[in-house]
């Protein structure tokens, strides 16, 4: 048995599977200490379906924790970037184009030092101990207390980063570090933002995952726990204390992998329906769209494959406000607050969840002090709500042929069958909860994004070497051998050079080796 | 005649991509490089073809090299200017101006780099109206203009002369020396006098990024579409709609080539596209006729976000229109399309003007 929990900003979800069943599903208030939300969790859970915490093999969590924390900016550890490539990459240094908020909030520490790589290998200027080291001493006087390191190309070869981490756990063992070649993929100022949010996420990641551990262990399971990332892969615990940046994208991917699960629908527009926005995506093959372009997170440039989604601000919290004989619904919502605030749950508050009860597409709370509500209003916020969501699934779909739509989320009652533009509208059972079922599901993978010399009759043999390396990533990284498959290939040939030399990046995942059986 | 300051560079940086038609280099890294340069150095003025005075000397300034390479190895700062500064000793006259030779997302900007840093003025205007591979694609070599004397920087500080016998062998050089540096260097060449310069460039160059690059943006923020826009301000024509389902590339005679294959979606359904590249669009198909070739611009836009899209940023899934817009009139002569039609890179089929 499987559990999967989905800490979201108001809703800690928890599902408890076997195989490929699902045998209970709670939903429960996110906790400001996030812990209490998954104690209350897993007790639920035990109540919902009596189960021996030993017969538990793995516990998949997926949080929004990190993200939330660099959008407010709270609990971010002091922070120094210091990268080498001297003297190329002067112009723009570290930071470069950060939100100043975030700057002051880590510190505004930015170095640069000599060193980094050519494309080919040579070094743009060798390693300079002593300027690193001076550097060092003004990061430690200014009390950073982490470090994010980059150099050109080191995803091609990572000697400069290595070589400074060695010197900064040899002489500043408090400091703890974050390599950018470990982090991100081609693109220096993108791979290095990464870096950088995830050294700023250190300490958070710290606390936070030994909460997770000891939570869990104190439900009585002893099983191994992990986080879900941006991809739909899973990192064991100790990944994710050391690289929280990978979980940030997981929210949304774990819902729309969960509602593929659910649906048995590999192509298909996911709606899920949350307190406060509605997230749209498109899933291709069973697996999240990817964005065409770089994300930005929090004003930062980082070049993560994100998941394509697509938010409005609808969700079951939103406050419907009427003026002037129009109906305004969100983006405003009271969020968390839903069960005291709404008219339902006997508050002042008008949302949507008391409209969709006044038009009985949901029975909760007291719907008697629903029951005064304007007709015409309510069929006016509904459709607002219907118009909405039909158009943001038109922007995202690529045919003009309607699509099937999965509706899931805890608000998804917002949503008609009558969807335009949806062939079908499709509530999986569990849908309330497909965000823990998508982390319940989750895989592993393993990546090789380098540039490799491609001569003319070689590729075959390339190509088949780093899908073996990304293969053995993914069997690193836990992965059932014989469930391993290659998911995604792409060659880039560096223009205007000579020796064929192509930027090859390979992904491949698998099904999470488990111990015991029914895993 | 008026100022340009560091507000002003995203939207510049985003057209200027657009009329690379997906080559000129990374519209981000370039905005950046230029919204520094500006910060530090105050505004650029910007000057109207026709406000140049006939004797002004004109020493343009680009960046050459391998996109990929330069997203990972970004510049110094101060390349181009040590570049321009290269070709100033050579000739031995006071620099007047500077101006861009191609538009790209990065080559529109180089130059204001250059102007910001050594106070100069820039000309609104461009050597290609567009961007091409190949550095002797220029008005200027038509009318036997010679590329040298030029110069070459990198990041190091070295700096090289180069006195080649025509443009052609200026281009092959350059190509082998920007390899040794590391395969990203400045260049300056062309010298123009103001007279040249009115005759032989496309005027206005700067001015339609900006207007490209905002009228995206404004589009964009206000619900419209900014595919539409940015067709109206080309005087160009949609061609087609799709999402890119397969992409190859191969590396030939050390140049990017491919080839992007689009399955239509909307009213395009059930079509299929392609378009050919060498750094940029060069030949587009639609169900196998050619419709677009080179020197028109065929520019690859996000379909949603109006963001032009570079060759580097093609891959599955990507949903984008591809849109048509002429040349500048006289990349269209019988001479012309010997240095840039369809035939010098080696395709066998006549160039098909965009109406």
């Amino acid at each position: 048995m499987r559990i999967g929990i989905d800490v979201g900003g108001t809703n800690t979800d928890a599902v408890l599977m076997n195989g490929s069943s699902v045998l209970a599903a709670t939903k429960t208030h996110t906790t400001e200490d996030v812990t209490s939300g998954i104690v209350s969790a897993l007790r639920q859970l035990r109540e919902a379906a009596s189960f021996d915490p030993a017969d538990v093999v793995a516990v998949m969590i997926g949080t929004t924790h990190f993200i939330n924390a660099l959008v407010e900016g709270k609990n971010l550890t002091p922070t120094a970037a210091i990268r080498f490539g001297l003297p190329a990459t002067r112009a723009l240094p570290p930071l470069v184009d950060w939100p100043r908020r975030l700057v002051d909030v880590l510190g505004g520490h930015s170095y640069l030092c000599h060193g980094g790589h050519e494309y080919d290998g040579r070094q743009i200027s060798p390693f300079d101990e002593r300027e690193f080291r001076e550097v060092l001493d003004k990061v430690a006087d200014a009390g950073a207390r982490s470090i994010a390191l980059s150099s050109v190309f080191s995803p091609i070869n990572a000697e400069f980063e290595l070589r400074a981490a060695q010197i900064v756990d040899s002489e500043y063992p408090e400091l703890s570090v974050s390599l950018s070649h470990e982090i991100g993929r081609m693109g220096l100022l993108g791979r290095e933002n990464a870096t950088i949010i995830n050294a700023a996420l250190r300490d958070l990641a710290d606390h936070v995952t030994s909460g997770l551990s000891r939570t869990v262990a104190e439900a009585g399971i002893s099983a191994p726990v992990y986080l879900s990332q941006n991809d739909g892969t899973l990192m064991d615990i100790d990944y994710a204390r050391r690289y929280p940046v990978a979980t940030f994208a997981s929210g949304p991917t774990n819902s729309m992998r969960g509602a593929a699960f659910l649906s048995g629908e590999q192509d298909c527009a996911v709606v899920d329906v949350g307190g406060t926005t509605t997230d749209v995506g498109i899933l291709q093959s069973g697996f999240p769209r990817e964005a065409s372009t770089d994300v930005a997170v929090a004003g930062v440039q980082t070049n993560f494959r994100m998941p394509d989604v697509l938010s409005i601000g609808i969700g079951g919290g939103s406050l419907v406000r009427s003026f002037d004989g129009k109906v305004e619904v969100g983006p405003g919502s009271v969020g968390y607050a839903l069960t005291e605030r709404a008219l339902l749950f006997g508050g002042d508050t008008l949302t949507a969840t008391d409209v969709a009860a006044a038009a009985g597409l949901i029975q909760l709370g007291d719907k008697d002090r629903v029951a005064g509500l304007d007709p015409a209003m309510v069929r006016a916020a509904l459709e607002s709500i219907a118009t909405r969501t039909a158009e943001t699934v038109d922007r995202m779909r690529t045919s003009a042929e309607p699509v099937p739509v999965v509706v899931v989320g805890g608000g998804g009652f917002l949503v008609p069958d009558n969807l335009a533009g949806a062939s079908a509208v499709l509530r999986p059972e569990h849908g309330s909860v497909a965000n823990a079922i998508g982390a319940a599901i989750a895989q592993v993978g393993g990546e090789v994004d380098r540039v490799f010399s491609v001569d003319p009759g070689s590729r075959d043999s390339v190509l088949d070497a780093a899908r073996q390396e990304a293969t053995d990533r993914a069997i690193a990284a836990g992965a059932r051998p014989d469930s391993v498959s290659i998911v995604d290939i792409e060659e880039v040939p560096l223009a205007y050079l000579p020796g064929n030399a192509t930027r090859i990046r390979v992904k491949a995942v698998g099904n999470l080796a488990l111990g015991g059986n029914n895993a | 005649m008026r100022e340009i300051d560091e507000t002003q560079m995203s939207d510049i940086a985003r057209g200027a991509a657009v009329l690379g038609t997906g080559g000129g280099g990374d519209p981000y890294v370039g905005r950046l490089l230029a919204e520094q340069a500006l910060r530090q150095h105050g505004p650029v003025t910007l000057l109207d073809v026709d406000e140049l005075p006939d004797d002004a000397v004109v020493v343009p300034v680009a960046l050459m090299g391998a996109p990929t390479v330069m997203l990972e190895k970004m510049p110094a700062g101060d390349e181009a200017t040590n570049a321009l500064r290269a070709v100033a000793q050579l000739i031995g006259k006071r620099v007047t101006h500077t101006v861009s030779i191609e538009a790209g997302g990065l080559n529109s900007v180089t130059p204001f780099i250059a102007a910001a840093e050594l106070g100069l003025p820039l000309v609104d205007a461009d050597a290609m109206g567009r961007a091409f591979p190949e550095l002797q694609m220029v008005l200027p070599t038509l009318s036997g203009v010679h590329a040298s004397p030029m110069t070459m920087a990198d990041e190091r500080g070295n700096a090289i002369t180069l006195q080649t016998v025509d443009n052609a062998w200026a281009e092959r050089l350059a190509r082998a020396i920007t390899v040794e540096m590391g395969c990203t260097a400045a260049v300056s060449l062309y010298v123009l006098t103001g007279r040249q310069i009115k005759e032989l460039m496309v005027p206005g160059t700067i001015t339609l990024c900006e207007r490209l690059g905002t009228g995206i943006r404004e589009a964009r923020e206000q619900h419209r579409d900014p595919v539409a826009v940015a067709t109206e301000l080309l005087r160009g024509k949609k061609l087609f709609t799709g999402k890119i389902v397969d992409i190859q590339r191969k590396t030939e005679a050390g140049f990017a080539r491919g080839e992007a294959h689009l399955d239509g979606v909307g009213e395009d359904l059930g079509s299929r596209f392609e378009l050919a590249f060498q750094n940029e669009h060069l030949v587009a198909r639609h169900d196998g006729e050619v419709v677009a070739s080179v020197p028109d611009l065929i520019c690859v836009l996000d379909t949603d976000s109006g963001e032009p899209v570079t060759t580097e940023m093609l891959r599955y899934g990507v949903r984008v229109t591809v849109l048509a817009a002429p040349c500048d009139p006289r990349w269209r002569t019988d001479a012309a399309l010997e240095l840039v039609g369809p035939g010098y890179f080696g395709y066998d089929h006549e160039y098909v003007p965009i109406a």
